[in-house]
């Protein structure tokens, strides 16, 4: 029997977990740029390092982004991976698929790549893993043929993206597969033709359980909550009080402490202008009680990773808006911060680290946004506080 | 070809179950690991059956997936957040039919309620140009080990993990219950006959977090004081003569205690717990292990509902350090721009050890 040429990758086919090596070996059997994926893949497995050249710029015509180029360090060995690029493909809003849309995508994908792909990248884009330089362009345009467009890269909006939102959730506080959807419609200009100091993420989470992570994986976090009372059906509480020990799990649990439960005549109550809409109660007794009826959304801004400054959670600038179609004030907010940091950003500066810089006061101003306790944990301890120069009587200026 | 069309319209991809019954959900409920049941208001149900998958799949994967949406989906599935497959099914006839079917083929079905569900990962050594460690080998090496807990629904709370392959952290890791996150801990070795000719200075030299780098007028490229260098190779991703992957220096760290959700607790950053372990393909035993016994750890004490980071917030970090047994080092102490307010500015504190 013939030596493996992967020993060292043949042992991560074992164990129950499904194996990307097995997946990379199957591709291999129809894909030379899957066997040499693979290889090159061992090898850096033996050496404990890595084997793709720095960087790479390559496209399709009329788009800046979309594409992430790549090519081996070692290509003398792996010719299949001299060219080794990642096309980004737009996903549909929530990750929903029918068969055949995804069969669509394989097929187009057997044809010009190796065969491999990402279900999906961090972002939320299809990440079509492995093609040349040449085939980038026939392969979108079949793509886009057949109703595919290009995710973002680069300085640029990259590829929104939303929870299952109310497809399949009782606790979706507006349509975040709607709003994302037409955000990502109504901006395809700066997300495919980057233009700014920087890159720029917008998630959208119905709830605050925050399924997509927006609060920390987007500069612009739209997060769904309520403004009236938690909507309560005291008959199915009773039917949890079997089940769940309601003043030890629920009560006790409540952050704000705003909550009571009778354990005698089986009765919960919540003084609701003490809650802080954490979701605890509700996802725990999800038959009993739901979000209130007064919908909509907490705006947050800056959450990135630690490059440069150390990494960031977006904080709130807007505590309630409304989500309704065609999302006007969210879009109208976005075009204003947008402006204002590509006037003010410097290179590689994320909208939270310009924030930082210049001030939340500089920020709200520009953005004209009254300021309220609800954007800050705690006000500032230190008396290093500005003045505006309306705001103090002037001394006349000496001629 | 067309260009500016946007992704395709979702609403053409939702089961009708779901089309019908959009924004009318009543309530839902976990029947069994991997196993959701949606309630509607009108009374339809839906029913998800959860399965972990590799994230870096083959396109005949993909076919196998569509196989079975086909045969019992009516060839309708998702994908979640963490990369998790999902069939959706209206009929609770072809429910065992299709757990069935999936046992055959090996797949895991769980990653709903209080489990270990799919790690979040990155590219690693299969696609990228500034990994320290590998992704998908990693992630496959502890999922192995951490199987029970996602076939299960036997922790305190829900327990996140997730992988970056370098500190750009593209992904979940500042942000996890448990984050595995790959380090280098030499500074790049400089190549200043390149510098002028491939990279432009003043970007690199502002690319530096704590000001190492500057202008050497001499060869017309950088200095850098490795005194100042803490490695984050960002000055590699703007100037590619100042590469920094070592196979000895470059490892990974351990990180505890995030979260995103607002449940009880706001959401918190990762906090170091190791500072690092060499890397050992193809299994990365000592990794492995690590993450383990935090898991076992965690199991042992925390409160039901409580999650990673809440539970350390209430035995206190002193504590935390001492049940898993990890040596306490330097490396812990913050000393970037924002350390005074990490440390102890109290005199409550309990003794260990």
């Amino acid at each position: 029997m013939a030596q493996s040429e992967t020993p060292l990758l043949d042992e991560l086919e074992k164990g129950p977990w499904p194996s990307f090596v097995k997946d990379l070996k199957m591709a291999g059997q129809k894909k030379a740029m899957s066997r040499d994926l693979l290889r090159q893949l061992e090898l850096s497995y033996k050496e404990r390092i890595g084997h793709w050249k720095h960087g790479g710029i390559v496209g399709v015509k009329g788009y800046g982004g979309g594409v992430i180029g790549r090519y081996s360090d070692r290509p003398d060995l792996f010719p299949g991976v001299e060219h080794c690029h990642t096309m980004r493909i737009n996903m549909p809003t929530g990750w929903f698929y029918t068969t055949k849309a995804l069969r669509t995508i394989c097929d187009i994908w057997d044809k010009y790549g190796s065969g491999m792909t990402n279900f999906h990248g961090s972002t939320g884009d299809i990440i079509l893993l492995g093609t040349t330089t040449n085939n980038l362009q026939p392969c979108f345009d079949e793509l886009s043929e057949k109703g595919f467009d290009m995710g973002g890269s680069g300085s640029a909006l990259r590829t929104p993206s939303a929870c299952v939102g109310p497809a399949r959730c009782e606790w979706a506080c507006y349509d975040s597969l709607d709003a994302i959807n037409d955000i990502t419609h109504t901006f395809q200009m700066q997300l495919h033709r980057p233009m700014w100091p920087y890159k720029f993420k917008i998630k959208c989470s119905a709830c605050p359980n925050d399924c997509v992570a927006a609060i920390a994986r987007a500069d612009l976090s739209i997060i769904g909550t309520w403004r009236d009372n938690i909507q309560m059906d005291p008959g199915a509480v009773k039917e949890y009080a079997g089940k769940l020990d309601i003043q030890e799990e629920v009560v006790e649990l409540c952050p704000t402490r705003c909550m009571s439960w009778d354990e005698k005549k089986k009765e919960l109550k919540i003084n609701n202008k003490e809650c802080s809409r954490c979701m605890h109660c509700i996802n725990l007794m999800p038959k009993a009680l739901a979000p209130g009826k007064d919908k909509g959304a907490t705006i947050l801004i800056g959450g990135k990773a630690p490059i440069l400054k150390g990494a960031m959670i977006s904080w709130v600038l807007i505590p309630f808006l409304k989500m309704e179609k065609p999302y006007q004030p969210i879009k109208d907010l976005a075009l204003k911060i947008w402006d204002w940091w590509d006037e003010n950003g410097k290179m590689r500066e994320r909208v939270g680290e310009l924030i930082e810089r210049v001030g939340m006061r500089v920020f709200l101003k520009e953005m004209g946004i009254k300021p309220i306790p609800q954007m800050i944990r705690t006000p500032r301890a230190n008396p290093y506080f500005f003045w505006w120069p309306e705001e103090v009587p002037q001394k006349p200026k000496s001629a | 070809m067309p260009t500016d069309i946007g992704p395709p319209d979702y609403h053409t991809m939702l089961p009708p179950i779901i089309a019908r019954n959009y924004g009318k959900w009543k309530y839902h409920e976990i029947l069994q690991p991997g196993v959701l049941m949606h309630v509607a208001q009108g009374g339809d149900k839906l029913y998800s059956v959860r399965v972990g998958g590799a994230r870096l799949v083959c396109t005949d994967r993909i076919r196998e997936y569509c196989d079975i949406a086909e045969k019992f989906c009516d060839g309708y599935l998702r994908f979640t957040s963490r990369h998790n497959v999902e069939f959706l099914l209206d009929k609770k006839d072809n429910l065992e039919p299709l757990l069935q079917d999936l046992k055959q083929r090996g797949y895991p079905v769980g990653g709903t309620g209080h489990s270990i569900t799919s790690i979040v990962h990155t590219q690693g050594w299969v696609h990228c140009h500034t990994p320290a460690t590998d992704a998908s080998g990693p992630v496959k090496a502890v999922m192995d080990e951490l199987y029970d807990h996602f076939i299960a629904m036997k922790l305190p709370g829900k327990l996140r993990i997730a992988l970056a392959c370098c500190l750009n952290m593209c992904g979940a890791v500042h942000f996890s219950d448990i984050s595995i996150l790959g380090i280098h801990r030499l500074p790049p070795s400089l190549d200043n006959e390149r510098v002028p000719k491939i990279c432009e200075v003043p970007t690199t030299i502002a690319a530096c977090p704590t000001l190492a780098i500057r202008p050497d007028p001499k060869t017309k490229g950088v200095q850098i004081n490795e005194e100042r260098c803490m490695y984050c190779g960002n000055c590699y991703t703007l100037c590619p003569a100042l590469p920094l992957m070592d196979p000895e220096g470059d490892g990974i760290s351990i990180w505890v205690g995030g979260k995103v959700s607002n449940a009880r607790s706001g959401p918190a950053f990762s906090k170091l717990a190791i500072p690092f372990i060499p890397n050992h393909p193809p299994r990365w035993p000592e990794v492995v292990d690590a993450v383990k016994n935090i898991v076992e750890c965690y199991a042992k004490g925390a409160r039901k509902h409580e999650r990673m980071g809440e539970w350390i917030g209430r035995i206190g970090w002193e504590r935390f350090f001492e049940v898993t047994k990890i040596p306490f080092t330097d490396k812990h102490i913050d000393d970037f721009t924002l350390s005074y307010d990490t440390f102890r500015s109290t005199a409550q504190f309990k003794y260990t050890g």
